[in-house]
């Protein structure tokens, strides 16, 4: 059993929600982890590092409102180029973003140009209403970046946005090629993280290339 | 003013276009141009708000189709670029404690704070960045024929931590303020003087709006000015450089090139120890985490006095959350953070300030470092 206050638990619940925020994050939808009730940690010999989580996530486009979570983290041995393996089971429904994202993707569809954006937020914290989805989106992709590059000893967060650039496509996918920077704590450092997103309301986000 | 887009489609309307650019000095931004419009090629101009009508009246008639690219100039105009900031902007009395401001703001303020409060508040020097820059603390105390004991809070150790001055400097406010009107505040005053340093690390601060918003160090230069940069919470004189940093300067923890190495350093150090005796408490601000962080970070072992600094920082933990529910958590770094060292709060402890924390203040990652303004008050509102 682990005290939650402490950082090892930390860590593991940091990429249980980046991997969440990549599966099930939006354009409509950023998911934060609001607590962490429970963890444990199991050391399987020859394997890794287990750790059993008990988390309480909260929607920004639906605050007031928590959705419970159970987590598994296992951060394989010795490797930090194996990403930790991840499954996690969320416990009653999300709210829809069906509709908000339908109007996300005609939108960007129908752009004249190219979405291009730089500073998400600004400097001073703010984020124009017409980018909040864009900045979600990053969310989203960050989500696969820590879920993929956190071990025992870092904890990553999205600082900003650098750039983004949507580049149209003559397939179906909305694709966005973002310039992320991530903090990492431990080392303190701000890490820029080339990403290829691609989005689809149906097959939701992916990322391409890393 | 209007931006419109057309695509010429014979020649004689690229004629009639070129006519309206000249005639009407329309301000051609796709081509540059009016001899290049060609048919079949993008045109964007830009048309002066009283000539809108008449320029879509013109394309209208000669059956020249176009779309409003930018429908307000002006208001893109104003969404790109940062505010005005007005270097004669009434300090104090109009100061908006609910934005960030720039140094030289903050210079000022503190000159006004002193001149509108001046029965309670002097400005001090502390010392000089390496920018050459002054280091100024300002001492809040009740006249008084008997000696104080010292609370001492420094903000802005870190430069991208914006949301740390914002609060030293709504803090000073929420005492001057309240002085009058709040018994809480001036029996606190009675028996204690306050000692505030707005801004720790000036030279960062400065770069990160200029230049860097997520710079962490200072701005001193090493090996032959390739990197820049200590941390400057890595180079006080407890257990320097022995875990949680880096010797190599361009990492944002090197601990400099050994404790104490940096200006800005000193001058804190310089000053704490002359005053030992007589502080308190020491508190020094950071973002981002909701936390009140407890010595030490280099070993987890407790210091002599950990149950009272568990006490008390737990009671400021309820305190806070009762405000805003806001959650904090509390314990050591080494336990809750990561292993450092060199950082000022434990050496301010090792040299027998009894009381002495971190904190880190909202939020949890959301935004980080970059905290919209509008949480400005809430932040202060609840660490106050």
């Amino acid at each position: 059993e682990l005290p939650p206050n402490h950082f090892p638990a930390g860590r593991a619940a940091a990429v249980a929600v980046g991997y969440l925020r990549y599966l099930r994050g939006g354009p409509g939808r950023g998911l934060e982890l609001s607590a962490l009730r429970r963890a444990r940690r199991q050391d399987i010999d020859g394997v890794g590092h287990k750790y059993c989580l008990e988390l309480e996530l909260e929607d920004v486009l639906d605050k007031g409102r928590t959705v419970n979570c159970t987590a598994e983290v296992l951060y394989h041995l010795g490797s930090s180029s194996t990403a930790p393996d991840v499954q996690l089971t969320v416990q009653g429904e999300l709210r829809s973003t069906e509709e908000a994202d339908q109007e996300f993707y005609n939108r960007i569809r129908s752009l004249e140009k190219e979405l291009v954006a730089e500073n998400i937020p600004d400097s001073h914290g703010n984020i124009p209403p017409e980018l909040e989805p864009i900045h979600l989106l990053a969310w989203a992709a960050s989500g696969y970046v820590i879920w993929q590059n956190s071990t025992e000893n870092t904890k990553f967060h999205l600082a900003q946005v650098q750039q983004v650039k949507q580049v149209n496509r003559s397939d179906e996918d909305l694709q966005f090629d973002y310039v992320l920077l991530l903090h990492e704590m431990v080392s303190q450092e701000v890490i820029p993280w080339e990403l290829t997103l691609l989005w689809h309301p149906w097959r939701g986000a992916r990322v391409c290339r890393d | 003013d209007q931006v419109l887009h057309i695509v010429p489609e014979t020649f004689q309307q690229v004629q009639h276009l070129q006519l309206l650019c000249s005639t009407l000095m329309l301000d051609l931004w796709k081509p540059l141009l009016p001899e290049d419009i060609r048919a079949g090629e993008d045109l964007h101009i830009r048309v002066s708000a009283p000539r809108v009508q008449e320029v879509k009246d013109s394309l209208d008639q000669h059956m020249i189709s176009y779309r409003v690219l930018i429908p307000d100039v002006q208001k893109l105009v104003d969404q790109s670029m940062p505010r005005e900031r007005s270097s004669h902007r009434q300090v104090s009395e109009g100061y908006k404690y609910t934005d960030y401001h720039p140094m030289e703001e903050i210079y000022q303020w503190m000159t006004q704070i002193q001149k509108n409060n001046s029965e309670l508040v002097t400005q001090h020097f502390l010392g000089k960045t390496f920018e050459n820059r002054t280091m100024y603390y300002l001492q809040i105390s009740q006249p008084s024929n008997k000696p104080k004991k010292i609370i001492w809070m420094d903000c802005g150790i870190h430069a991208r931590e914006w949301i740390s001055p914002a609060f030293c400097q709504w803090f000073v406010k929420e005492i001057l303020q309240n002085y009058k009107t709040d018994p809480k505040i001036r029996r606190f005053l009675h028996n204690l003087d306050l000692y505030v340093l707005p801004v720790l690390n000036i030279d960062g601060y400065v770069y990160s709006w200029e230049k860097e918003r997520l710079w962490r160090k200072n701005r001193v230069p090493y090996k032959n000015g390739t990197c820049y940069g200590t941390d400057l919470n890595r180079n006080f004189n407890s257990s320097w450089g022995s875990v949680g940093v880096s010797f190599n300067c361009s990492s944002d923890v090197f601990c400099g090139s050994g404790p104490e190495s940096e200006p800005e350093t000193r001058a804190v150090a310089q000053f704490i120890k002359s005053k030992k005796s007589d502080i308190l408490c020491y508190l020094t601000i950071h973002s981002y985490g909701q936390l009140i962080l407890t010595p030490y970070g280099s070993t987890t072992k407790p210091p002599n006095n950990s149950e009272e600094l568990m006490h008390v920082a737990k009671e400021a933990a309820a305190a806070l959350t009762g405000k805003y529910g806001t959650s904090y958590k509390v314990g050591s770094t080494a336990l809750i953070l990561y292993n450092n060292s060199g950082s000022s709060r434990d050496w301010v402890h090792t040299i027998g300030i009894p009381l002495s924390y971190t904190f880190e203040l909202r939020d949890m990652g959301t935004h980080g470092f970059i905290l919209p303004a509008d949480q400005i008050q809430p932040t202060c509102e609840e660490t106050m």
